[in-house]
């Protein structure tokens, strides 16, 4: 099998799942409970959560262990909203977020608060400019995704940060770092965002955990009430597997970040060339995009059509994002695809363990399938 | 407490000579329906099956979903049996029914003396339990007309059997005692209400569905075994087709007009249904055509179709407004997988402008620019073939 859905999941590398095997049987404790197995769990929780923070580059009590990157996200936006409603009612964000943002925010807006989503330039990446324009005083959140998951897009964080802090220094800023952690560097001070999300499952880790950076200080209200584990921030007893399995995938991403993106980068253009060798197919993802993501099309073979060819090749695609079944993908939209594209738009998403051999042999069935159903 | 099913079936009480046999098949159907749940020995008296578990553990709550979902069966209760003396059925129908009649006002008992040797008349019994109910129960009284709930009491000739109110069945006639027909299944709406309604009339299912990989998914038709899992509920297991449909869309594609793909499609589909029902010995083809809905299944559009097939087309939806249908389809509980949004092989190479008042010469003409004969046989042969049974736990 040929595995090139990445953005939707990841396999669960060998670390993990060892760590995950021995939470399950002998170490499958409580971390709440006195006793010896209770524990064991709690020491695993805290080596996981050394391992994340080191990942990320924050301090271990920064992280906050989510069920998801979702219920991440969703504490992050209610929580801000909430801690900040005295000083305005104004949030910005992105017109490209995914729907664990967009949704809390819709929701938001519907008590009351004013939600500016700003537009995308043509490349897909957030306009600082128009970030500068929308920056008010009574501004009191911003939400912005790391990396788009549909084309890859990296968004200018750091920079827009810088924007904000100047103009809007009381703002919180939240960043959905959820395709870019393991592939770029995600570091909060970096970044100079107040909360990030990350998720398990996008780096070889198990589903079932995403953790929460809040940043030193920040005394976001908690939005999931309960027994008070994670320090109140996410009540419900801990999924210790799969938080321990985070912690080894993320142990387990490898040091020199750069050399491994930049391996990637030239399987990306690899296929790029590959496939762009005839006129059919059209790439979507803008060429600095990351590496780790490429959307492409074949105007006039329908996207459902290509994933279930590619399927019976044994090759695992996915349709712009996994998320969002049946919907016209917005994203492709903002960049000014027309509909002939959009619905013939695939994305393909590599690991850091992509192969050569792998490259070309999907290049050679995709080309084989684009001649066929083309007509 | 030992308890029973009492099943009430309803027209085959008329159906003169033929009763006894269609009331085996519908023991048959019941008897195969809850094997699962373990083994249960039937009587017939009268227009009454009584169902009794033969073992203590048995869960006579699943085993009464089940039953409700088996054509053939107007109504049922679940009963409880007791000694035939009156005291001992006063405080068994207090027992049994306590927790019910807690929660109402009014009632009324009913007896029914099979046992005419039994020492108390009907009126006598139901003064006596009546009154014991009454005198145990201070939220109740007495209404004979339009009671919450009928307390009946059965005497039969070995125990007397005590209920509230009879629950409706499904209705109809036992699957199987009207032969077999095969429903042409896409995994839309109207399809599964088509077959549920042909199998509430006795017919037992066989069913064909065509797939187009890739332009359709695994999930279209996992989807299609979905739906026919729950129709199986109904039913009794099913045996489906599942026709690998490409090469014959893509040669219409190929060969015939664009206004035409729908409708020469549909007429091959009827080809090969045809010979897959006579191959499965069905003697029918099932549709959840209705008139008017779409292009293809206008007045004239659903003439052409017929003529392709050579067996009988049953289309029970045929009169019904989609809301009607969809009414069906959420009461036997197939509609919200029904609206699932994956293509079926109808929404390939859809035309934009398809014809709506084709005539069977016209199509005829059109399909006789290819030989079609190699791509059906070989559909036909290569069917696959596998029994859907209703999913596990439910």
């Amino acid at each position: 099998m040929i595995y090139f859905d990445n953005s939707a999941t990841t396999p669960i590398c060998r670390q993990a799942a060892e760590e995950m095997m021995k939470m399950i049987t002998d170490n499958f404790g409580n971390p709440s409970s006195r006793h010896e197995v209770g524990l064991r769990a709690f020491q695993a929780m805290k080596t996981a959560r050394n391992r994340v923070a080191k990942a990320i580059g924050c301090s271990p009590e920064e992280l906050y262990f989510a069920p998801s990157g979702t219920a991440a996200n969703n504490t992050a936006i209610f929580g801000a909203a909430k801690l900040m409603k005295h000083f305005g009612n104004r949030i910005i964000t992105t017109s490209l977020e995914h729907p664990s943002v967009n949704e809390p925010l819709k929701a938001l807006e519907q008590n009351g608060y004013e939600v500016i989503r700003l537009p995308v330039d043509r490349s897909g990446k957030l306009s600082l400019s128009s970030l500068r324009n929308a920056l008010q005083p009574n501004t009191i959140f911003v939400s912005m995704m790391l990396v788009n998951n549909e084309i890859g897009v990296i968004n200018p964080i750091s920079e827009a940060s810088k924007l904000i802090r100047s103009l809007c220094p009381r703002a919180i800023i939240h960043c959905d770092a959820v395709q870019g952690f393991g592939k770029i560097k995600v570091t909060p001070g970096k970044l100079g965002v107040d909360l990030l999300t990350v998720s398990a499952h996008k780096i070889h880790g198990p589903k079932g955990a995403g953790a929460l950076y809040i940043k030193n200080g920040l005394h976001l209200p908690a939005y999931i009430l309960g027994g008070g584990q994670e320090n109140g921030m996410f009540s419900g007893t801990e999924a210790t597997p799969a938080i321990a399995g985070f912690g080894a995938a993320a142990a387990a991403l490898p040091i020199d970040m750069r050399t491994t993106y930049e391996n990637v980068q030239y399987l990306r253009d690899r296929l790029v060339d590959h496939v762009t060798s005839v006129p059919f197919v059209a790439v979507n993802s803008p060429s600095d995009a990351i590496p780790y993501v490429l959307n492409l099309s074949v105007p006039g073979v329908p996207s459902e059509v290509m994933i279930n060819a590619l399927s019976d090749h044994d090759i695992c695609v996915s349709a712009g994002s996994a998320c969002k079944k049946g919907h016209r993908s917005e994203v492709l939209k903002a960049i000014g695809m027309d509909a002939r594209r959009i619905d013939s738009a695939i994305r393909i998403s590599f690991s850091r363990f992509t192969t050569i051999d792998e490259i070309d042999r999907f290049a050679e069935v995709f080309l084989s399938c684009a001649k066929r159903f083309l007509r | 407490m030992k308890e029973v099913l009492l099943l009430k079936d309803g027209e085959l009480a008329l159906k003169g000579l033929n009763r006894s046999t269609f009331e085996d098949i519908l023991v048959k159907n019941c008897k195969r329906r809850l094997a699962r749940l373990g083994k249960f020995t039937f009587t017939k008296s009268q227009s009454t099956m009584i169902v009794e578990p033969n073992q203590p553990d048995i869960d006579l709550d699943e085993a009464a979903a089940i039953i409700r979902k088996v054509f053939g069966i107007v109504g049922y209760s679940r009963a409880a049996v007791c000694e035939k003396e009156l005291p001992t059925i006063c405080c068994i129908a207090q027992d049994y029914l306590a927790d019910e009649l807690q929660n109402i006002h009014t009632f009324k008992v009913e007896a029914k003396r099979s046992d005419k040797k039994f020492p108390f008349t009907s009126p006598e019994i139901c003064r006596e339990v009546g009154g014991y109910l009454l005198s145990k129960n201070k939220n109740l009284s007495v209404d004979v007309h339009h009671p919450e709930m009928t307390v009946t009491v059965e005497i039969r000739d070995q125990y007397a059997f005590i209920h509230g109110n009879q629950k409706k069945g499904a209705g109809g006639m036992p699957v199987g005692t009207n032969g077999k027909a095969m429903l042409l299944i896409s995994g839309g709406i109207d399809s599964p209400v088509a077959g549920w309604m042909m199998a509430k009339r006795g017919i037992a299912l066989s069913a064909v569905h065509f797939a187009s990989p890739p332009y359709t998914s695994k999930r279209a038709e996992m989807k299609v075994h979905e739906l026919l899992s729950k129709v199986a509920e109904y039913s009794g297991r099913i045996k489906l087709y599942t026709v690998h449909f490409t090469d014959i869309q893509e040669a219409i594609r190929d060969h015939c007009p664009e206004d035409t793909f729908t409708l020469i499609m549909r007429r091959h589909m009827m080809r090969i249904a045809s010979a897959l029902a006579e191959k499965d010995g069905a003697s029918a083809l099932i549709t959840g055509e209705s008139v008017g809905q779409v292009a293809s299944q206008t007045i004239y559009a659903l003439g052409c179709t017929d003529q392709a097939a050579s067996l009988p087309v049953f289309r029970p939806c045929i009169g019904l407004d989609k809301t009607e249908i969809i009414d069906i389809s959420r009461a036997i509980n197939t509609f919200e997988t029904s609206i699932q949004p994956y293509e079926d092989c109808c929404t390939v190479f859809t035309p934009k402008h398809p014809k709506t008042k084709p005539t069977p010469a016209l199509l005829q003409e059109v399909e006789s620019v290819f030989d079609w004969t190699e791509l059906l046989n070989q559909a036909i042969a290569t069917a696959k073939e596998e029994w859907i049974t209703q999913e596990e736990g439910i």
